[in-house]
């Protein structure tokens, strides 16, 4: 691994003595796509507004482009970009104003500040709406639009906050777009925050999991996909899943099951010599079949392993409480 | 992954150099980002002013002739031009928008950036500053339409707006600090109840030696009083350095009080992320 562009050791955030952040330790190489991943209220947020300088660690050190997050945070507002979960986003200002207060903020000339604007325009596709008043802007607009304002200064580190929460499918292949071509063609560090697993899949380099407060998995995508298993086998039954739970994990083979509803997720080491005895289970305990699927595991099936906490379509849900 | 979207074709260069902008400098981008929000905001800076000459009109009207009948040598119109421009600029500011940033985020925008936190309050303020003087303009030639001319001339209509212009930015430190410290609009918008004690409880429409009892009193602690009559002193008088000086002094005691609960309100905001 080069050097860490963000490093957090033991970091730790309390409110009100109750801890959001519990420790978390982690290193992102300079130039690494980094997917953090975790269920709502896993400390993502809190962790990534300590990171940007917004808010002070209660224990604990992170450093982030090499400066201390808690005693240089001038430093590190230069060298960071950052698209907050929600855009941040002025809607009296038109996008140009905007973009070229971010510029002078960032000690851009007027002229280079001007010019900056235009390169951004052409990015973020919004044409002659930069001229329009922010509060007009469409959702999509209003993303691409904080996109381009944590881009103003091109910085070296790259933090994204579910960037495509909201957006529609172009839009969201836009913005992977952009964001795997700033890390290949500028080097750029990115963090990424997502509650979409696919695109934790497709753009990160590794990906770690926090979950109350603590990162549970760490690794590539493709690492973690085989710590749970090498194959997937998903059943879906007439009735509660949660019945036939323990007859199934006495199959020959069987890792681990999750049931969720009417559907078994049913984690193997080989899943084509596996399927058929779990079939002859489930037909054995008068749980009729209605299909029977086998896979490779997802990010999905990992962040359910290690969570208990399934997202479909966006939306976290608690599988312990279902 | 699918090529659904046309390719992108901006290639920034890793060239762009950025540092701190300088303090002033980002005071000077805060205040213009605000100053440039007020004629897109018209409805926060127009009722003061409406509400001042509505009430300078109707007070002279009323109570011209009963007070310059009862009072000798007393210019009611000059005596109330001052009231009027208080009522205008009082509790003008730029707070609400402050809110109303902390709400959508770009508050955070802004301290993601390199940008001096002391300097988006003090951007905020030049502009509230830049905003009262110019609020002061219509109500002033309204007083001269009626009549009204200055004993201190050009130089002390300059005075009289600075006072002005100070005062409202003193007063709008308590509607920061609220901004500040509940990042709520509604109570920002309750700060106006602190303009009645201010405003009311003084020498607004009559002179001190016409107040009795416990108004009086209360009058004589009401640092408006003072700025009252400093400025009442540059339009009837001329230049009256005690009471240009009491009007100062006043102002500098509210505004220390408010300012220190600002900037401590910025502080916890900071602090609390």
């Amino acid at each position: 691994m080069k050097s860490p562009a963000v490093r957090c050791e033991s970091l730790v955030r309390e409110f009100a003595g109750a801890a959001a952040v519990k420790g978390v330790d982690l290193d992102v190489a300079s130039g690494e796509i980094y997917g953090f991943l975790g269920p709502n209220g896993a400390g993502k947020s809190t962790t990534v507004r300590m990171l940007c300088t917004l808010l002070a660690p209660t224990s604990g050190v992170a450093s982030v482009a090499g400066f201390d997050v808690a005693s240089q945070p001038g430093d590190v507002r230069l060298r960071i970009g950052v698209a907050l979960q929600d855009a941040a986003l002025d809607p009296r200002q038109t996008g140009t104003e905007l973009l070229l207060l971010q510029g002078r903020l960032y000690g851009l000339s007027r002229a280079a500040a001007r010019r900056r604007v235009a390169e951004l325009g052409e990015l973020i596709d919004l044409g002659d709406a930069l001229d329009r008043r922010v509060g007009t802007y469409s959702g999509g607009m209003k993303r691409r639009l904080d996109l381009a304002a944590a881009l103003v200064h091109n910085p070296q580190i790259l933090f994204l906050d579910e960037p495509t929460t909201g957006l529609d499918p172009v839009s969201r292949l836009r913005v992977w777009e952009e964001v795997q071509r700033l890390n290949r063609e500028l080097g750029m560090t990115i963090f990424l925050t997502t509650q979409y697993l696919e695109e934790a899949d497709v753009l990160a380099g590794r990906v770690g999991i926090i979950d109350h407060g603590r990162i549970v998995a760490e690794g590539t995508p493709a690492e973690l996909k085989r710590a749970i298993g090498s194959d997937m086998i998903v059943a879906r039954i007439d009735g509660d899943a949660h019945t036939v739970c323990a007859i199934v994990e006495r199959v020959d083979g069987v890792l681990g099951v999750d049931a969720h509803h009417n559907e078994l997720m049913i984690s193997t080491t080989d899943g084509p010599a596996t399927i058929s005895p779990v079939a002859v289970a489930l037909a054995g305990c008068g749980a009729p079949i209605r299909d029977l699927t086998l896979r490779t595991p997802t990010l999905d099936d990992v962040f359910l392993e290690l969570t208990g906490t399934r997202i479909e379509n966006g939306t976290f849900t608690n599988e312990e409480a279902a | 992954m699918t090529a659904v979207a046309p390719p992108l074709t901006i290639h920034p260069e890793r060239t762009t150099t950025t540092r701190p902008a300088g303090f002033v400098a980002d005071v000077v981008a805060i205040a213009g980002r605000a100053l440039r929000a007020v004629p897109r905001d018209l409805e926060s800076v127009m009722p003061p002013v409406f509400i001042s000459l509505f009430f300078f009109l109707v007070n002279v009207a009323t109570l011209q002739r009963l007070t310059e009948h009862n009072i000798s040598n007393f210019d009611y119109r000059a005596f109330q031009l001052p009231t009027a421009i208080l009522l205008g600029v009082t509790g003008v500011s730029r707070a609400p928008a402050l809110v109303i940033d902390v709400q959508d985020g770009y508050f955070d925008r802004l301290l993601l950036t390199p940008v001096r936190r002391l300097a988006i309050l003090l951007g905020h303020l030049t502009a509230d500053v830049a905003v009262a003087a110019a609020l002061t303009v219509p109500i002033l030639v309204v007083g001269y339409l009626l009549g009204v001319r200055f004993a201190s001339g050009p130089a002390g209509i300059a005075v009289f707006i600075m006072i002005a212009a100070l005062w409202s930015l003193a007063f709008s430190g308590f509607g920061y600090a609220v901004a500040l410290k509940t990042g709520n609009p509604g109570a920002v918008n309750s700060m106006f109840l602190l303009f009645f004690p201010f405003l009311f409880l003084t020498t607004s429409y009559v002179p001190r030696s016409q107040l009795t009892g416990w108004l009086h009193a209360v009058a004589a602690w009401n640092p408006v009083t003072y700025l009252l009559e400093g400025m009442r002193s540059l339009v009837i008088v001329g230049w009256d350095t005690s009471d240009i000086a009491a009007a100062l002094l006043a102002i500098a005691v509210v505004g220390a009080l408010s300012m220190t609960m600002c900037f401590a309100a910025l502080r916890g905001r900071l602090r609390r992320g």
